[in-house]
């Protein structure tokens, strides 16, 4: 007993001091990039407006105003301040075919997005890790089944498989996201088996075995929380993808179904009026724009932050 | 290097047979009735049976792949449109020269742009020039295909009507604008229904190259016009990401040893850099274009959508939506062959930029 | 000997040479004002640990150092003409025609998506104006002449296929192509095993005796230095700190730097248990302390108890005809009475 709780406690502190160092270093250089910085900016700014949206909005998202205030559907923005008549009831981004307040609706819509893209890629993190890590554990035939169907999914372009996948399980905005979760499953399912494979037969894991641990301990103390960076960048990264194909999906009526506030859904329902009333158009894909552009200027920060000599020649 | 290529190619085998399979089993998964689809919700249980067993419906459906399997590989027939009753390879003659254009041109137009901003930005990283294209790559990539497409179809239809950068916003041609097939131009005599026919046909219906060929310029030069907006949208994507791909493996490469002998000779910096760095650079690039035109496809769904082109994207999500079983395992095949191929000829041209990939 | 070649007029040479790399932690001097001169078909050796800035030396020399690196002063004369004040467009004529440079890592020096012999031919077709046919023929003659087996098959092999000797075989040829007047090899045989070592160093030995080509060898190996080098200076931390005629240096090293070097030289048939090992590390060369760079490593400087080594940097001076040397051991300076300045005025007097 007391000849082995040494080593184990010198291989924890080593592996303690290495996992805090690395990430303690990576933030360091994380909130020095400019890339990092203006997306932790957009993102702290899109989750404040999603928190506070109710007090925002000056409009409620679902109403429709007709009978309320006399103003044509589809009028253009009116803001007081620009000129606008001030006997016109003011909307900033104007009002759209069902006479609802745009502003509104846009606001409501960072809620959806945001949750769009967490809650898929949330998902796909959760799932990727899971059969990743047992395949790369496991090893052998294991291994071999579940890494050709990921091959699979990966070898269809990910977003008309995500349109055939909600074809099997019907439209809406709930089978949209988990299309988009298993479209994004395979790329977390390799970077954990990778990580697997490259730890499981390094010697502070051998000597855990050695000394008795449970797979499932080794594999969840000791394993997963070293691919946890790696993960955070792909995570951060595909997010705004995410959110980018769940809009798309929307668009084209797979998605969101209306009257909800989602930017894909506003925008694909009323596409056709784009040349008539174009701020219909323009502000649904602007709010998605800055949205997935916040994501993925952090998953960038993320990505160089970690790698210094990639921030180094960048930097050069 | 014919051995390398050989083995390539017979290597791609199993993958297509193996999309097939998947295809077929994708396209059965799908719920919902095709009877029902093809012939409306209130089709007699009778007429469902007949239209079954006239479509091989009623088959197992192990039976039914093989069926499926032999048609393709055997006769080349995939089978005909549930829901227009027509054979599936006639909408592929109509319908695939339309995406290819479509597709290539944004390709093409996300090479020559990407590429040398990718460069432009390496060599003369961190100025100012590089600054600005990499915001806009961002941008880029973030940008839905769908919205730019709407926006520029405003502007350069809406906002800049009776100028003469007006483009048009929708469609291949304009209405009233024909092009005659090359083969009619030429007084072709050719057995309809041939394959020599079908061929022609297809070609003829490549609307550039038809009116290239044949000097029909109207028509070339109205094609191109209404090319352009579509190609732009659709190249956004690929387009950012091949310019970011390019200045990061042009920025490894510069930093490599023999660009520093190549300096060292006398070499001039331009040659140095389009030489001697740009050969070693490019072997990520063409990996990254290579998986790009994945989502040119997926591109294609959005962008014929928007501009109204008949074309293979939007023939597919309409057949996924209509359950017309036929025309996805077909279409779907088309794209995912299309995809190994040019996975393919990326391997290939592997092959003749790095001499050091024919030893193994 | 040596007096006859410091009368000729040098056909490199370097004064007050400085060239910076401005860091996000700081501005790191890497050479800071070297001065030197070669002379024609001289071989110059520039000897010194790794970190010492003597490849920077030879970037600089070549206008090749890379951002964030920067020539901040100095002059770098070729036959009385300044380098430094050259357009890029006349520096690209220079480069490879009258100064050329070899590396330490042959293998990966040389272009891995074309052939040798393409890779020849384009030092030919850069400076000169000749046929394709001809260039062809005058490159594979190199590879014949630095001693490549078939060097016809040869000049239509890629890099990959060829050994890390063969290479550096082939980036000397392509550097002697057009006779260049100096030719900068840089720890030519530091990547390469025991014995290609000697092969190449014998290749070397027979091109210094057959052109007109003048070398400046920059090693951390003296074993080289003794045998290819007339003329040698010792860097340490971006200065030179000794330099002297080959025998005269390896006869009675100065300064306590070059004399912990030769202390850790392996020499065959010495019964010394252990080689002489200089402790301590080159110091960082941001924020660099006053005084002479080498005193907080310096056993001389303990032994006699100098305290102005930590306070004033001394002087590259001319101790012997020939013999400079940069350490308070030697020098004067108000209030300060170099120790060995007697031993030495003794010798000199002999």
């Amino acid at each position: 007993m007391a000849v082995q709780s040494p080593p184990v406690a010198s291989v924890e502190q080593v592996q303690d001091y290495r996992n805090n160092s690395l990430l303690f270093l990576t933030f360091r250089r994380l909130f020095r990039q400019r890339n990092a910085q203006v997306g932790m900016l957009i993102l702290g700014f899109l989750v404040l407006v999603a928190i506070f949206a109710p007090a925002l909005a000056p409009y409620d998202p679902d109403q429709s105003l007709i009978g309320v205030e006399s103003i044509d559907k589809r009028a253009g923005p009116c803001i007081h301040l620009l000129g606008c008549p001030a006997d016109q009831p003011e909307h900033y981004m104007g009002v759209d075919g069902n006479v609802r307040d745009q502003y509104s609706r846009i606001i409501y819509g960072t809620r959806v997005s945001l949750f769009i893209g967490f809650s898929t890629i949330g998902l796909a993190v959760i799932f990727g890790t899971i059969i990743g890590a047992v395949s790369g554990y496991a090893g052998g035939w294991v291994d071999n089944i579940i890494m050709r169907i990921m091959d699979v999914i990966l070898a269809f372009p990910s977003f008309l498989l995500a349109i055939a996948i909600i074809t099997v399980l019907g439209r809406g905005l709930q089978n949209a996201l988990y299309a988009i979760a298993i479209v994004n499953v395979p790329v977390f399912a390799r970077l954990v088996r990778s990580s697997v494979m490259s730890l499981k037969e390094l010697d502070f894991v051998t000597a855990s075995r050695s000394l008795g641990a449970s797979p499932l301990r080794i594999l969840f103390i000791r394993i997963l929380p070293n691919a946890i960076p790696t993960l955070i960048v792909q995570a951060t990264l595909s997010i705004g993808g995410a959110i980018l194909e769940a809009a798309a999906l929307s668009f084209l009526g797979l998605g969101a179904q209306p009257p909800l506030a989602e930017w894909g859904t506003m925008l694909g329902t009323e596409r056709n009026q784009v040349f008539t009333s174009p701020h219909l158009v323009f502000f649904p894909g602007i709010a998605i724009m800055v949205t997935v552009l916040a994501f993925n200027l952090l998953g960038d920060g993320f990505r160089d932050a970690m790698d210094p000599r990639l921030a180094q020649l960048a930097k050069s | 290097m014919i051995q390398y290529i050989v083995r390539r190619v017979l290597l791609a085998i199993p993958v297509i047979l193996g999309i097939l399979v998947v295809t077929f089993l994708i396209a059965r998964a799908i719920p919902g009735d095709p009877c029902r689809s093809a012939l409306g919700e209130r089709a007699t249980e009778a007429a469902c049976e007949a239209f079954n067993q006239r479509m091989g419906l009623d088959q197992p459906v192990l039976v039914q792949l093989g069926i499926y399997m032999r048609q393709i590989l055997l006769e080349g027939d995939f089978g005909s449109s549930i829901r227009y009753s027509r054979p599936v390879s006639l909408m592929l003659i109509e319908r695939l020269p339309v995406t290819l254009e479509l597709g290539v041109s944004a390709l093409i137009l996300a090479v020559m742009v990407g590429i040398p901003a990718g460069i432009l930005s390496a060599v003369k990283r961190n100025s100012r020039i590089d600054v600005a294209a990499m915001v806009g790559s961002n941008i880029g990539v973030s940008m839905p295909v769908y919205w730019l497409g709407l926006m520029l179809a405003y502007v350069f239809s809406i906002f800049l009507k009776d100028t003469p950068f007006w483009l048009p916003p929708s469609g291949r041609l304009t209405a009233g604008v024909i092009a005659a097939p090359f083969y009619k131009v030429w007084d072709w005599q050719l057995v309809s229904g041939s394959l020599g026919a079908q061929a022609a046909d297809f070609f003829s219906n490549l609307v550039l190259f038809n009116s290239f060929i044949t000097g029909q310029w109207h028509v070339f030069s109205d094609g191109i016009k209404h090319l352009i907006l579509p190609a732009v949208a659709l190249s956004t994507i690929p387009l950012a990401i091949i310019a970011r791909i390019t200045r990061s493996s042009m920025l490894d490469v510069l930093g490599a040893e023999y660009v520093r002998t190549a300096r060292a000779k006398g070499l001039a910096e331009r040659a140095v850099i389009l030489k001697h760095a740009l050969r070693n650079a490019l072997l990520p690039i063409i990996t990254v274009v290579g998986l790009q035109t994945g989502t040119l496809f997926a591109g294609a769904v959005l962008t014929e959508t928007i501009f109204s082109f008949s074309g293979v994207g939007r023939a597919l999500f309409d057949a996924i939506t209509g359950r017309d079983f036929p025309v996805i395992q077909a279409f779907t095949v088309v794209i995912a062959v299309g995809y190994v191929a040019i996975n393919l000829i990326v391997d290939i041209c592997y092959a003749f930029i790095d001499p050091r990939i024919k030893i193994e | 000997m040596s007096t006859k070649k410091t009368t000729t007029q040098p056909l490199l040479d370097v004064q007050n040479l400085k060239t910076y790399f401005y860091t996000d932690d700081g501005v790191l001097t890497a050479v800071d004002g070297v001065d030197f001169q070669v002379a024609p078909r001289q071989v110059f050796g520039l000897v010194g640990e790794s970190g010492c800035g003597k490849s920077v030396t030879s970037l600089s020399l070549m206008r090749l150092v890379d951002t964030p690196g920067k020539i901040v002063d100095g002059q770098v004369l070729l036959q009385g003409e300044n380098l430094l004040d050259k357009t890029p467009a006349e520096m690209t004529k220079v480069r490879g025609s009258q100064i050329s440079m070899i590396f330490q890592q042959p293998k990966s020096s040389l272009n891995p998506v074309f052939t040798i012999g393409d890779q020849i031919v384009e030092v030919f077709k850069i400076h000169e104006t000749i046929s394709e046919k001809d260039a062809r023929q005058q490159a594979v003659e190199l590879l014949r002449r630095v001693g490549i087996p078939d060097p016809e098959r040869k000049a239509q092999a890629y890099p990959h296929e060829l050994s890390g000797g063969q290479a550096q075989r082939v980036m000397i040829a392509m550097a002697l192509a057009l006779k260049p007047r100096l030719l900068i090899a840089d720890e030519p045989t530091t990547a390469l095993d025991a014995t290609i070592q000697a092969q190449i160093l014998d290749l070397m030995q027979d091109l210094r005796d057959t052109t007109d080509t003048a070398v400046i060898l920059i090693t951390h190996d003296l074993g080289v230095i003794a045998e290819l080098a007339d003329r040698v200076a010792v860097m340490y931390a971006g200065k030179i700190v000794e330099e002297g005629d080959t025998t005269a240096l390896f006869d009675k090293p100065l300064h306590p730097y070059t004399q912990g070097l030769m202390g850790s030289i392996p020499v065959l048939g010495d019964t010394k248990e252990r080689l002489e090992v200089i402790p301590g590390n080159v110091p960082s060369l941001i924020n660099l302390q006053p005084g002479c760079r080498f005193a907080s490593r310096c056993g001389a400087r303990v032994e006699h108890n100098l305290e102005i080594c930590t306070q004033v940097e001394p002087d590259l001076i001319e101790f012997d005809a020939g013999h400079k040397v940069r350490c308070w051991l030697y020098q004067e300076h108000a209030g300060h009475t170099p120790p060995l300045k007697a031993f030495a005025d003794k010798k000199d007097r002999k």
